[in-house]
């Protein structure tokens, strides 16, 4: 009935120890493993037989590669193509780990701070470093406006500054607290569709609206898992464009 | 009298025609301006019919516009804060900070709706 009690961090398998911390197989890293496999699957798996006529699996294959390429041509432009398996990557598997975390009874990986900001942070320090070896000092442009005038130059560089390094922050909070909030608002609901059972007749009567409600959530839920990683995916790509492009 | 209303009447229905006609060559040129402002700008939609409330893409971006002033203002209290410890200026760095982070926190907003342009490395007369 606890609804944090979905987000605990399980040991499985414990390795050993290095300074002082446990270094286990979690179940986190469990579920980080099955979206992997399930990416995999669809990727590897479902295009070996290289149909010119793609079967059902491959065309799902297919279209996700259509899709996450279209988005970083269209926001990257072609020269962001080198960046294409890092955005794949990226995309899949929050898509596969949001996915598989709606269905009951398991775990969601992408609900742990640590795994988002690990993910933006990935992301920031790829544009960080990617737009000094292309650019040089050149990259610090970005953070100078033109057309400004002179007297509140430095205010308003300094602002920037603060700008892009909230980048990462609103990067991995918003695919961390929506998957979070999502999660705590299904259990609530679910917690609910027990209690008034336990009522007797007219609390199972009652316990319809909250099961339609559920019902309702889980549909919104699978939308969200979409979105947040569609979200995150074109973030990336935003942000990859400010590296690569001196000219647009 | 009679003559007089009548020629009145011309007076006044030449006068109302007069401006249905300016208002359809007026109506005209803002369908042309219309037309060429689609062809500058051909990735938003024409039509603009009112979108429904409880459109959930709406939802996510009302909900990353949040996130995105959270962010600036936490990232600036968190520099002021640990400028403080180091340099032992407090409350000084923390209400700076706090300040420019909210701007920057605005900043992020306006560029996350499209309402300025984002920022890029070149000045915008590079551009073609």
């Amino acid at each position: 009935m606890d609804p944090i009690h979905q987000f605990q961090i399980k040991n499985l398998l414990t390795f050993g120890h290095i300074g002082g911390h446990e270094i286990a197989f979690t179940n986190s890293a469990l579920f980080m493993l099955i979206a992997l496999a399930v990416i995999a699957a669809l990727t590897i798996g479902a295009t070996a037989s290289r149909a010119l006529v793609p079967g059902r699996m491959q065309s799902v294959a297919e279209m996700s590669y259509e899709f996450v390429a279209d988005t970083l041509r269209s926001t990257a432009g072609s020269e962001g193509m080198k960046f294409f398996p890092l955005v794949f990557s990226l995309f899949m598997f929050i898509l596969a780990v949001n996915v598989i975390g709606i269905i009951p009874y398991t775990f969601t990986v992408t609900s742990h701070i640590i795994i988002t900001v690990s993910l933006a942070l990935l992301v920031f320090l790829t544009v960080i470093v990617y737009g000094f070896y292309k650019h040089g000092l050149h990259f610090f442009k970005l953070f100078v406006p033109s057309g400004i005038p002179i007297y509140i130059l430095p205010l308003v560089t300094f602002i920037e500054v603060l700008s892009f390094l909230s980048r990462p922050v609103s990067h991995s909070v918003r695919l961390f607290a929506n998957m979070l909030a999502g999660h705590i608002t299904l259990k609530v609901f679910g917690g609910f569709v027990v209690m008034l059972g336990g009522l007797g007749f007219l609390g199972s009567l009652g316990a319809i609206l909250p099961l339609g409600m559920t019902v309702a959530l889980t549909a919104l839920e699978l939308l969200v898992a979409f979105l947040q990683a569609y979200v995150f995916a074109i973030l990336t790509c935003i942000y990859l464009n400010d590296a690569i492009h001196p000219g647009h | 009298m009679a003559d007089k209303d009548r020629a009145d009447d011309a007076r006044k229905k030449g006068g109302r025609d007069q401006p249905s006609a300016e208002e359809a060559a007026l109506s005209a040129r803002l369908r042309d301006l219309g037309e060429r402002l689609g062809r500058h700008h051909p990735d938003r939609p024409s039509d603009s019919g009112p979108r429904s409330t409880a459109d959930p893409s709406a939802i996510a971006r009302g909900f990353r516009l949040s996130v995105e002033l959270v962010a600036g203002v936490l990232v600036g209290a968190a520099i002021g804060w640990l400028l403080d410890r180091w340099l032992g200026t407090s409350p000084l760095g923390m209400i700076v900070f706090l300040l420019l982070g909210f701007a920057a926190g605005v900043l992020n907003v306006m560029r996350a709706a499209g309402v300025i342009q984002p920022n890029r490395l070149d000045p915008p007369n590079k551009r073609q």
